[in-house]
Formats: C-alpha cells, structure tokens, sequence
C-alpha cells in the first residue's frame, strides 16, 4: 500500500466518521425539536406551551 | 466524532437555551400570559373551563426546559448540516447557517402562519404543522441550492423551492381572536425576535465549542 492510498483510506474514513455523526446528530437534533415543538401527549403540550408560541411552532 | 458533535450541541443548546429562556420570560411570555387573560375571560363567559396546566414557577421551569431542549436541537441540527456540506464548524459560518436556518424555519413560515398568541383564531393542528415542517425544510433545502451550487439550473430550482410552499398555505381561520391586535402585533414581532436570536446563538456557540474542543483534541 502506497502512501497515496493509506491517504485516501483514512480520508474515505473520516468522510465516513463524519456521515455518522451526521446522523447521529440529525436524529437527535430533529427528535428534540419534534419533541419540544410538535408531540401530541397532552403533558407534553402543556409543558412546551409557551415556548411553542414564542418560537412560533403551529399550536393549538 | 460522534461524541464531539453530541457534547458540543449539549453544551451550545443548554448555553443558547438559557440565554433564549430569560430572554423570553420578558418578551413573549408577558405577552401569552396578557393574552390568557382576554382568554379566561371569554371561556368564562361561554361557562367553559379553561385554567393552563402549568402555573408560576413550573411554568417558568417547564417553558425553559421545552426551550433548552429546542436550543440542542436548532445546534445539533446546525453541526449535521455544516459536515454534511463538509464546510468548517467555526462561530461566524455557523451563526450565518443559523440565520439561514431561521429564514426558513422563522421567515418563510410566518408569512402563512403568523406567530399566534393564545385564543386566537386557528384552522386544524396537523394541517398547519405539515406545511410548517413543509416550508421549512423546502425553504432550507432552496437557500442552500440558491447560495451553494453554482449551476444556473441548480438556482431555478433554488428559487422554486423556496416559492412553492406559499402557494400551498393554509387557509388562514375566520379572524375572531380574544386577544387585542395590539397584543398580537408586538407578539408577532418579539416571537421573530426570539426565535432569529435562538437560532444566532445555537448556531455561534456550536461554532465555537466544536473549535475550543477540537483545540483540546489536537493539544491531547
């Protein structure tokens, strides 16, 4: 293996390392703002009311 | 790296999260809780009960837990999107995705929905959240086409995307609000405000935790 290829090696993988993350973080990330913004469960709602309204997420 | 973006939207959204929590304990909740009170009066007058779950201080804790939970999101969010475009995370290039992100999630969807105070006239939930989640992802995906990729056909699309939600806006409800349009107006505005300056914030300090860690990776 030349040192050309042991480059692109570690570059596919952190090109890959950072996919992960990416989706890691865009689960997360999304799976918060639906929690705090758009969940249904009434506990849920009442909670987050304010900051519904003040972040202008749809609210009842 | 997977640990990194985690640690870096936990403490960027708690920080950003704080920060928006006091700011809105003197902008837009003073306004909510005024506007409970036209409200209460009118369901009091209709005999129907209306009292909110959350009073004082829970309500002031619950609101700023639901915030900071919005913050790590809007931050982790914003570091899924800066490695996916494979740009550098530093604070000035994620601030201006965090004002891009709050031109589609903010701008482009209050131009359907206005940001609503309680007891004011509303169409059905779901509706209006499928074309808020709708707009915002179409609105983001088209800012990133129109400021991103150079090719001529890549910026029509851009464009269209960021108009074609609005010809798809809800029906806006019968107006026959409790709550004075003086109230909603300041409302509207400070709900703009807050949610420009949750994003700003989510977005500067992901940037700069993710370099003040990646310093200490590099020096370890």
């Amino acid at each position: 293996m030349n040192a050309k290829s042991v480059n692109s090696t570690a570059l596919a993988a952190s090109r890959l390392e950072a996919l992960k993350a990416t989706a890691v973080a865009l689960t997360l990330g999304f799976g918060l703002v639906w929690l705090a913004g758009f969940a249904y469960p009434e506990s849920v709602h009442d909670a987050a009311h304010d900051t519904r309204h003040a972040l202008s997420f749809p609210c009842h | 790296m997977i640990a990194r973006v985690l640690t870096t939207g936990l403490i960027a959204g708690l920080v950003a999260g704080l920060a928006v929590a006091a700011l809105q304990h003197f902008t837009t909740t003073p306004l909510i809780l005024a506007a409970e009170v036209y409200e209460a009066a009118q369901h009091a007058h209709d005999g129907a009960d209306a009292g909110a779950a959350f009073s004082g201080l829970s309500r002031t804790a619950a609101t700023s837990l639901a915030t900071i939970a919005v913050s790590i999101g809007y931050a982790l969010i914003l570091l899924a999107a800066m490695l996916l475009s494979g740009d550098a995370i530093a604070p000035r290039r994620a601030a201006l995705w965090g004002a891009c992100a709050f031109a589609a999630t903010g701008l482009a969807t209050s131009l359907g929905l206005a940001p609503q105070l309680p007891g004011m006239a509303e169409t059905e939930l779901a509706a209006r959240q499928i074309w808020w989640l709708a707009t915002a992802l179409s609105t983001g995906a088209g800012l990133f086409a129109l400021l991103r990729l150079d090719s001529t056909a890549a910026k029509i699309v851009g464009v269209a995307l960021i108009a074609l939600p609005h010809f798809f806006a809800p029906q806006p409800a019968t107006p026959e609000s409790t709550a004075p349009a003086e109230l909603a107006a300041r409302f509207a505005a400070a709900s703009l405000a807050v949610q420009a300056i949750s994003w700003a914030l989510a977005g500067a300090l992901a940037g700069l935790v993710w370099r003040l860690l990646s310093r200490e990776k590099e020096a370890s």
